[in-house]
């Protein structure tokens, strides 16, 4: 493989190393300096103010606020969301156990795949759209279902106190779907004569579940984990379309806070970029955190 | 192959005696009624509201206000004929066909041939490059939305279809060279050495024989590319801030859910994101296998 390779090197790898270059490396690096300006955008003199906007940061009713919000999400977005994805994928792969026949998934499980998949390859735009109409309080197919049944029709997104809960709870069923697959996929390629050995010893299926299958499936758990917390952190596109981080700044987040920053009214770049820093060491400190936290000896069926 | 709740087990001597405290066969029924409850619940839960967007692009305004949960009256095809032109999401999703075509097409060039060569040559400082291009996967995009406007707008691509393809490759290849460098390195070398002692250079080595087999490994990433991009949103958002005859088919719904507000359109809002969706659930629905595998391949790599 010696001979002639440098042509082949040279061609395939300058023209995509230019491309990332020019429109990822550089925009991340040219960032950092500007989050230590005071730069107000287009026309503007940019000077240097050292870590002021950093220390502003720390006294940012606003900011604090929505750091409290991620927060939340991050506590709670991977929690309910791999709950729900193991509880949805351990039944339809083996809820229809049978005898020593060993493990088997129910029937229709192919149907219910197909659909729990659906808001996987929806854009997140039209999710939160669509979501948004289902919570409209007058016309909404939520409150329109909590009046027929006799209940109190709240103003899910005009609400301080729900609207965060709200888009959260999108947030969920957004993303379950893809995990019941993901965690299926990776049952399935659990060998099935463990299972055997399993049931001849008597095990029930709440301690299948717990003590073999969780277990085995620990390192999809963890990939999982750690794309749910880095979703959590983001939470943009939904919030922005769903409630523009309102009412009264109680479903804001950090990426909306950023956006809004750079590209509102006002169009603080310096002070926005200053945020984008803060995001990108939250983000590396959840991802690595997650990997640590969940580490653990690799299992390989042979 | 399950047996319903109450006919007897068709399969095997199942139970011996002292293997458990249970019978097995009173379990499945239980368990599969159980099963199918909560699995049918979550079915309806993420159905409902599709469907009901559906059945709403049908509606008339005052059908939609009054009676949320009603069937529609007639079948008002009217209401996606207005989407579809006068709030041009035809439009849109020409545009949106368009930049993804190209930004695919290019994704899928670069980041393979850097796979290749990051997986199957050795240089000087590969590694070095190769963690720079993987590095990118790890960063929020945000931070670098304000030095990407002006990069992009200074290169002279602002409000243009080539500079959002070439950022939506840009913002690609990460991934796409990780997943790839990977697949290239599980193929077994000894076709590539039999090849090149055959005297195929380096080049008829990738496009003949490399790049053939690659093709499990390809089809997963361009599918996993091609949604992200068809659903990129805060790119355009940013870069195509211009001309709305321009804009991607996302950026054009956000639009509509704006002006349909003021306007109280409902109509033509759930028509327009019915035409949204349908076809990406249709394509979905036909390939549901190969997206299904392609996905959770993609994200476990």
């Amino acid at each position: 493989m010696k001979h002639g390779k440098y042509p082949l090197i040279i061609t395939f790898l300058v023209p995509p190393l230019l491309l990332y270059g020019v429109f990822v490396l550089s925009p991340y690096l040219q960032a950092f300096q500007i989050s230590t300006t005071n730069w107000l955008g287009y026309s503007a003199s940019a000077d240097y103010v050292g870590m002021e906007n950093f220390a502003n940061l720390l006294r940012d009713g606003a900011m604090w606020n929505a750091v409290k919000n991620n927060a939340i999400l991050l506590a709670l977005l991977p929690v309910l969301t791999i709950g729900l994805g193991l509880f949805f994928a351990s039944m339809l792969n083996m809820g229809g156990r049978r005898g020593t026949a060993g493990v088997v998934g129910v029937r229709g499980s192919g149907a219910y795949k197909l659909v729990y998949f659906f808001p996987q390859v929806l854009s997140v735009v039209i999710i939160a759209l669509l979501w948004k109409e289902v919570y409209h309080p007058n016309n909404g197919l939520l409150n329109a279902t909590l009046r027929g049944i006799g209940l109190p029709a709240p103003t899910w997104l005009g609400d301080p106190r729900t609207a965060f809960w709200a888009v959260l709870a999108v947030m969920v069923w957004s993303n379950v779907g893809f995990y019941v697959v993901l965690f299926g996929a990776a049952m399935q390629a659990i060998p099935k004569d463990i299972y055997e050995a399993v049931m001849l010893d008597g095990a029930s299926r709440w301690t299948t579940l717990t003590k073999v299958t969780i277990p085995l499936l620990w390192d999809t758990v963890q990939v999982a984990w750690i794309y749910l917390a880095i979703a959590a952190l983001d939470g943009f596109i939904l919030i922005q379309q769903m409630t523009d981080g309102g009412p009264n700044h109680s479903s804001d987040v950090i990426g909306l806070r950023m956006y809004n920053t750079a590209f509102g009214s006002e169009t603080k770049f310096g002070y926005a970029s200053a945020i984008g820093v803060v995001m990108f060491f939250l983000t590396l400190s959840v991802a690595v955190l997650a990997l640590r936290a969940s580490r653990r000896d690799r299992i390989e069926y042979s | 192959m399950e047996t319903p709740a109450s006919a007897p087990p068709t399969v095997g001597p199942d139970r011996r005696p002292g293997t458990g405290d249970r019978p097995p066969r009173r379990e499945l029924g239980v368990v599969n009624v159980f099963s199918h409850g909560f699995l049918l619940i979550w079915a309806l839960l993420t159905t409902l509201p599709l469907l009901w967007v559906v059945v709403s692009s049908f509606k008339s305004d005052g059908e939609i206000l009054s009676d949320p949960w009603g069937l529609p009256g007639a079948l008002r095809f009217e209401n996606w004929a207005r989407a579809w032109t006068e709030a041009r999401i035809g439009q849109y999703f020409l545009n949106s066909g368009i930049v993804v075509a190209g930004s695919l097409t290019l994704t899928m060039l670069f980041g393979a041939a850097a796979a290749y060569v990051f997986a199957r040559y050795e240089f000087r400082y590969r590694q070095v490059f190769y963690y720079l291009f993987v590095g990118g996967m790890m960063f929020p995009v945000f931070l670098a939305l304000v030095p990407l406007f002006f990069v992009v707008r200074n290169a002279g691509l602002f409000n243009n279809w080539v500079g959002l393809i070439l950022v939506y490759a840009a913002y690609s290849l990460p991934f796409t060279v990780f997943f790839m460098t990977a697949f290239f390195r599980t193929l077994p070398t000894s076709v590539a050495e039999a090849a090149l002692i055959d005297g195929c250079g380096h080049f008829r080595l990738f496009f003949r024989v490399m790049l053939p087999m690659a093709k499990p490994g390809l089809v997963s990433v361009a599918i996993f590319n091609f949604l992200s991009q068809w659903n990129q949103f805060i790119l355009p958002q940013v870069l195509m801030q211009g001309d709305e005859s321009k804009w991607v088919l996302a950026q054009g719904l956000a639009a509509l859910a704006v002006s349909q507000g003021y306007q109280g359109d409902f109509s033509g809002l759930f028509a327009g994101l019915t035409l949204g969706m349908l076809p990406v659930l249709a394509v979905y629905v036909l390939f549901q296998r190969q997206i299904q595998s392609g996905l959770t391949a993609g994200q476990l790599k």
